[in-house]
C-alpha cells in the first residue's frame, strides 16, 4: 500500500488519476482508517491531503467564508467568527463522534464517505455551500447537494477532490441550525437530521429559507417546499404546520433497528420545525 | 515497497522508526516502540483506549498512519509523570479507586488532562460529553468523573 503526501492540489490530483488501482483520499481518516480495518476498503495508493494548505484554512472570501476540506471539527469549534456567522454549520460538524474524533474528523471527509447520515451534509447543503473540486480538467464547483448521489457514491470524476467549501455572504439577520436525533446523547449516527437556514426581514417576516434532510432518503435531500412553505411568514403556527407536512412528504427513509420508517418520518417533521425555530431565533438577535 | 522513514517527537524525546504504510500510530507506539501504556480496545476510534495527543490535539491513535506523523510531536500516557511524581491526576484516580481493570486508564487520563489545559474548571456535564469517547466497562464513570472534577478544583488552588 502506497502512501503519499502532496503539498499541492495539482500533486493530488495527478496522483489520484494516475492511480491503476483503488486509490483513497485521506482527510481525517476517522472513516477511512475504520473501512479498511474492516476490509471494505482495501486501496493500492492513499493520498494524504493535509499537506495542502488550503485544504486546511479557514478564510474569508468575498463576504463568505472558505473552509478547507480536511479542517478539523475541534478547529472549527475554536473559530468564534465563523461559529457567529454560521453556527449550524459548526454544530453540525461538532455532534460527529467523540473529542477524539473532533481533532481529526474533517467535513471533506463527511461528505466523501457517502453517507446519508453524515452530520455536515444537511447543514451545509441548508447553508447553500459550494464544494470546490479539483481534478485533472481543472477546477469547478458544486452545490453540495449535488455532490452526493448515493450511499457511497459521488458525483466526483476519477482524480477528482474536494478542495474547499464556499459559504456564501449573509445578509443581515440570517442564520442556521442543525438539529439531528439519536437514541443516545452522544457518539452515535444520525437516526434523522435537519438543517435549516433563514433570512427575516426587520419586521421578523422570512424572507429567504433552505431546508435540508439526512438520513431520510439515499442522499441528504434539499426540500425547497419545506423553504416554500415558511417563506412569507412569521413561522407562526400555521407556518410551522406547513413546514412539517412539507418535511414529511419529501421523507422516503429507510425501516430499520435504529428507527422505522414512520418514525423517522416523524421524527424529520419534529426536527425541521425545531431547527427553524432555533435559526429564526438566531437570525433574529444576529 | 520499502517502509517509510518517520521521525517524530515523542513525550519530548526525538524517536525515529520504520512503518509500513497500514501501520498505525498505535501500533508504532505498542509494537515498534514498545510503548504499551496507550491500549487498543476497538481499533475503530470509538472506544478511546489509545487517546493520545498529536500536535497538541486529542486524537485515537487506531486512526492515525505511523506515516502520517513524521516531524509531529506526540504525547502518550507514557509521559504523564514525571519520573516517580505522578500527575495529579493519576494521584487522584488512585485515590478515588477510579479503575477496576485499568484498560480504559490510560486513555482517560490523557483525554482527562487535555480537558483540564483547555478548560480548569469543567462542570460534571462538560467532563462527561468530553470523555464520551472514552468508554469504561468497569466503573459506571461515576468515580472518574468525580476524580477529575476532584482534580480540577485542587490543580484550581495550585
Amino acid at each position: 500500500m502506497r502512501y503519499e503526501a502532496p503539498g499541492t492540489v495539482e500533486g493530488a490530483v495527478a496522483l489520484l488519476a494516475g492511480a491503476t488501482g483503488e486509490a483513497r483520499v485521506l482527510a481525517g481518516g476517522t472513516d477511512l482508517l475504520v473501512q479498511m480495518r474492516a476490509d471494505i476498503v482495501d486501496p493500492g495508493l492513499i493520498v494524504d491531503i493535509k499537506k495542502i494548505p488550503e485544504t486546511r484554512a479557514i478564510t474569508e472570501e468575498k463576504g463568505g467564508w472558505r473552509i478547507g476540506a480536511a479542517v478539523t471539527g475541534a478547529e472549527l469549534k475554536e473559530h468564534p467568527k465563523l461559529k457567529k456567522a454560521w453556527p449550524g454549520v459548526v454544530e453540525a460538524a461538532n455532534l460527529i463522534g467523540s473529542t477524539q474524533v473532533q481533532g481529526r474528523a474533517t467535513m471533506g471527509g463527511n461528505l466523501c464517505n457517502g453517507s446519508p447520515a453524515a452530520d455536515s451534509v444537511p447543514a451545509l447543503i441548508a447553508a447553500g455551500a459550494l464544494a470546490t473540486l479539483a481534478g485533472p480538467k481543472g477546477r469547478r464547483d458544486l452545490p453540495v447537494e449535488d455532490v452526493m448521489l448515493g450511499p457511497r457514491r459521488l458525483a466526483l470524476e476519477k482524480g477528482e477532490i474536494v478542495v474547499s467549501f464556499l459559504l456564501p455572504p449573509r445578509p443581515p439577520r440570517s442564520s442556521d441550525a442543525y438539529l439531528r436525533f439519536i437514541p443516545r446523547t452522544e457518539m452515535d449516527i444520525a437516526v434523522v437530521g435537519a438543517g435549516v437556514n433563514l433570512t427575516v426581514d426587520g419586521s421578523g417576516i422570512v424572507t429567504a429559507a433552505r431546508v435540508s434532510l439526512g438520513a431520510v432518503a439515499p442522499r441528504v435531500l434539499l426540500v425547497p417546499e419545506a423553504a416554500q412553505a415558511i417563506i412569507g411568514s412569521r413561522l407562526d403556527k400555521p407556518a410551522q404546520e406547513r413546514l412539517e407536512a412539507a418535511a414529511r412528504a419529501a421523507c422516503r427513509p429507510i425501516d430499520d433497528k435504529r428507527g422505522t420508517t414512520e418514525f423517522r418520518i416523524d421524527v424529520a417533521a419534529v426536527l425541521t420545525r425545531r431547527a427553524a425555530l432555533i435559526a429564526l431565533d438566531r437570525a433574529r438577535t444576529s | 515497497m520499502a517502509k517509510h522513514h518517520i521521525q517524530a517527537q515523542v513525550n519530548g524525546d526525538e524517536v525515529e522508526f520504520l512503518c509500513e504504510t497500514e501501520e498505525t500510530l498505535l501500533d508504532v507506539l505498542r509494537d515498534t516502540l514498545n510503548m504499551t501504556g496507550s491500549k487498543e480496545g476497538c481499533s475503530s476510534g470509538d472506544c478511546g483506549a489509545c487517546s493520545v495527543m498529536l500536535d497538541g490535539r486529542l486524537v485515537c491513535s487506531c486512526l492515525v498512519l505511523g506515516c502520517e506523523v513524521g516531524g509531529r510531536r506526540i504525547e502518550t500516557i507514557e509521559g504523564m509523570a514525571q519520573g516517580e511524581k505522578l500527575h495529579p491526576l493519576q494521584q487522584r484516580f488512585l485515590e478515588h479507586a477510579a479503575l477496576q481493570c485499568g484498560i480504559c486508564t490510560p486513555g482517560v487520563l490523557v483525554a482527562s488532562k487535555a480537558l483540564l489545559e483547555r478548560n480548569s474548571n469543567p462542570t460534571e456535564t462538560e467532563v462527561r460529553y468530553w470523555l464520551a469517547g472514552n468508554l469504561c466497562r468497569c466503573t459506571g464513570y461515576d468515580k472518574i468523573v468525580t476524580a477529575v472534577m476532584d482534580t480540577a478544583a485542587a490543580m484550581r488552588k495550585g
